[in-house]
């Protein structure tokens, strides 16, 4: 049986998808769509360029909302951020990744996709078939919006993420990691508590239910380190932990530790930092 | 409006995993529940909307009788009924749907199905797919924006360059993220109303899984050994050290 493997365009989750599709054992053909995002048209043309075939897709919002298109109308199982394969076997992430399940799925084809970062990205050079399906009356989008972040660097793209937890303990004590942050281009993150609480936006909340972030450097500044966080930073490079509390979850998931009261240390950090490039 | 919401009781599973001894589940003894974070939003937008345009929530679950304390927070927060699909076991997702489907159809027709766009615990990112196949209706997926009027829903979803947004014609499937709103905190006096409210129990079997589980592992990775850098404020030198030789400072 050969497989088919959905992809996107400079699309990193999408070359791991094809590393996926690589491990089943058939021959791999690469397909992309072209137009407007539209999930059900964009499912139906995959599944008639697949015929009887295996289909993958990256674990991206659309890989997943695409292939969950295709599962629909094919009535047929969908192993969502599959992490291994074995026949009909998978092993497939739950709770943003903090829990692994094995599972078998009863069909006569296989229907997946592939957990981001789970799978090295492909090299294989093959050429992508484009298929242009037509649209006719599917929902697809309207309009698309760009916020104005006043030239910030974004949270999903920051190279350092300075990040605050319930420690923090006041929207205004986010100020010394604004300033760190700022000092080293980084972003400001948060926890779900914080933004539960209502001291920061959600566009600032880092976790499974947040943004799923993946700097050189993650600072944790007074976060505990629940499994509902850890899903939004282990694709972080380094981590550092700021904590007051030696026992933290957050340590071990911490490369770097560094123990004490956060609203002493960051405003230290930040000085030293002036201090080295004599600012 | 009418309006339909689906939800899911998850554990609130703190910083660790600890499996049971036959490795099927979480173990739960010392954990409280509550629903996904999305599906909590998706309540929220709900009885937003109903508030400001009239009309009707109602709440449905499939899960263990426990599950009905869930659905009393859901009416809490506003909801004004509840049905629940009783089973204590794990369905998978394409029987999860077809349950929800067969539990809808025994109601009159809503105007918008809400979900969350994956549940917290199984994460499989296609049961409201399913329901809005089976019943015939657009779906948009991973709602941050909703708007309903004139009997159409603008759905705005967000992605890496901004905001994405559909425009779709009622009765129609959404799926919804954490952000679309901040849900509030229920009053006393509702939550005192919600133990009054109907909650239509219904006993279900549970089909052959297609997409069965065999055991759940904890991921092998966690538990490293942080490198200590200091205690308190001194700690700082040795920190911008770090930071100098990690090339981001």
């Amino acid at each position: 049986m050969s497989v088919l493997a959905f992809v996107e365009p400079d699309d990193e989750l999408s070359l791991q998808a094809v590393t996926l599709a690589e491990s089943l054992g058939g021959d791999v053909y690469v397909v992309q769509v072209e137009g407007p995002y539209a999930p059900s048209a964009w499912a139906a043309a995959l599944i008639e360029a697949a015929g009887e075939d295996d289909i993958v897709g990256p674990g991206s919002d659309r890989g997943n909302e695409v292939l969950a298109h295709v599962a629909a109308r094919l009535d047929l199982p969908l192993a969502a951020n599959v992490t291994e394969v074995r026949g009909d076997e998978v092993s497939r992430q739950r709770w943003g990744g903090t829990l692994l399940e094995e599972a078998r799925i009863h069909a006569n084809r296989r229907l997946l996709t592939a957990a981001p970062f789970a799978f090295a990205a492909s090299n294989t050079v093959l050429q992508a078939q484009v298929l242009s399906p037509s649209l006719d009356d599917a929902v697809t989008v309207v309009e698309h919006v760009v916020p104005d972040t006043g030239g910030k660097v974004s949270l999903a793209d920051a190279k350092v993420v300075v990040s605050g937890g319930r420690g923090v303990g006041s929207a205004e004590g986010f100020g010394i990691l604004e300033e760190l942050a700022a000092l080293l281009d980084g972003a400001v993150g948060c926890s779900r508590v914080v933004t539960s609480a209502g001291w920061r936006p959600h566009t600032d909340q880092v976790g499974q239910t947040g943004t799923k972030v993946s700097p050189d450097l993650y600072i944790a500044c007074g976060i505990s380190g629940a499994t509902q966080h850890i899903a939004g930073c282990k694709g972080a490079k380094k981590l550092l932990a700021i904590n007051n509390d030696p026992e933290a979850t957050i340590f071990t998931h911490a490369d770097y530790a560094v123990i004490g009261n956060l609203h002493e240390i960051v405003p230290a950090i930040s000085a030293e930092l002036r201090k080295v490039r004599g600012t | 409006m009418r309006i339909l919401c689906a939800v899911k009781r998850v554990p609130i599973t703190g910083g660790k995993m600890v499996l049971t001894g036959d490795a099927q589940a979480i173990e739960t003894k010392h954990l409280g529940f509550t629903i996904s974070p999305h599906e909590e939003c998706g309540v929220e937008e709900a009885v937003r909307i109903v508030e400001a345009q009239g009309g009707e929530v109602v709440v449905l679950t499939l899960g263990p009788s426990e599950a009905e304390e869930q659905l009393r927070e859901c009416m809490a927060l506003g909801a004004d009924r509840a049905i629940h699909l009783v089973s204590d076991e794990e369905w998978d997702a394409q029987a999860t749907a077809s349950a929800l489907v067969a539990a809808v159809r025994s109601e009159e027709p809503f105007d918008l199905y809400v979900f969350g766009n994956e549940s917290a615990d199984a994460g499989n990112y296609q049961v409201g797919i399913r329901v809005a196949y089976a019943l015939g209706l657009p779906v948009v997926t991973g709602l941050k924006g909703l708007s309903v009027a004139d009997g159409r829903a603008r759905c705005e979803q967000e992605v890496a360059t901004g905001r994405d947004v559909y425009d779709v014609p009622l009765p129609a499937v959404v799926t919804v993220k954490e952000g679309l709103n901040l849900p509030r905190y229920p009053s006393v006096p509702a939550k005192l109303r919600a133990n009054r409210k109907p909650v239509d129990s219904r006993p279900v079997e549970r089909p052959d899984s297609r997409l069965e589980k065999l055991r759940l592992v904890v991921p092998a990775g966690a538990g490293k050994q942080a490198e200590v850098l200091g205690e308190g404020p001194d700690a700082a030198p040795r920190v911008v050290e770090v930071l100098q030789q990690l090339g981001v400072a």
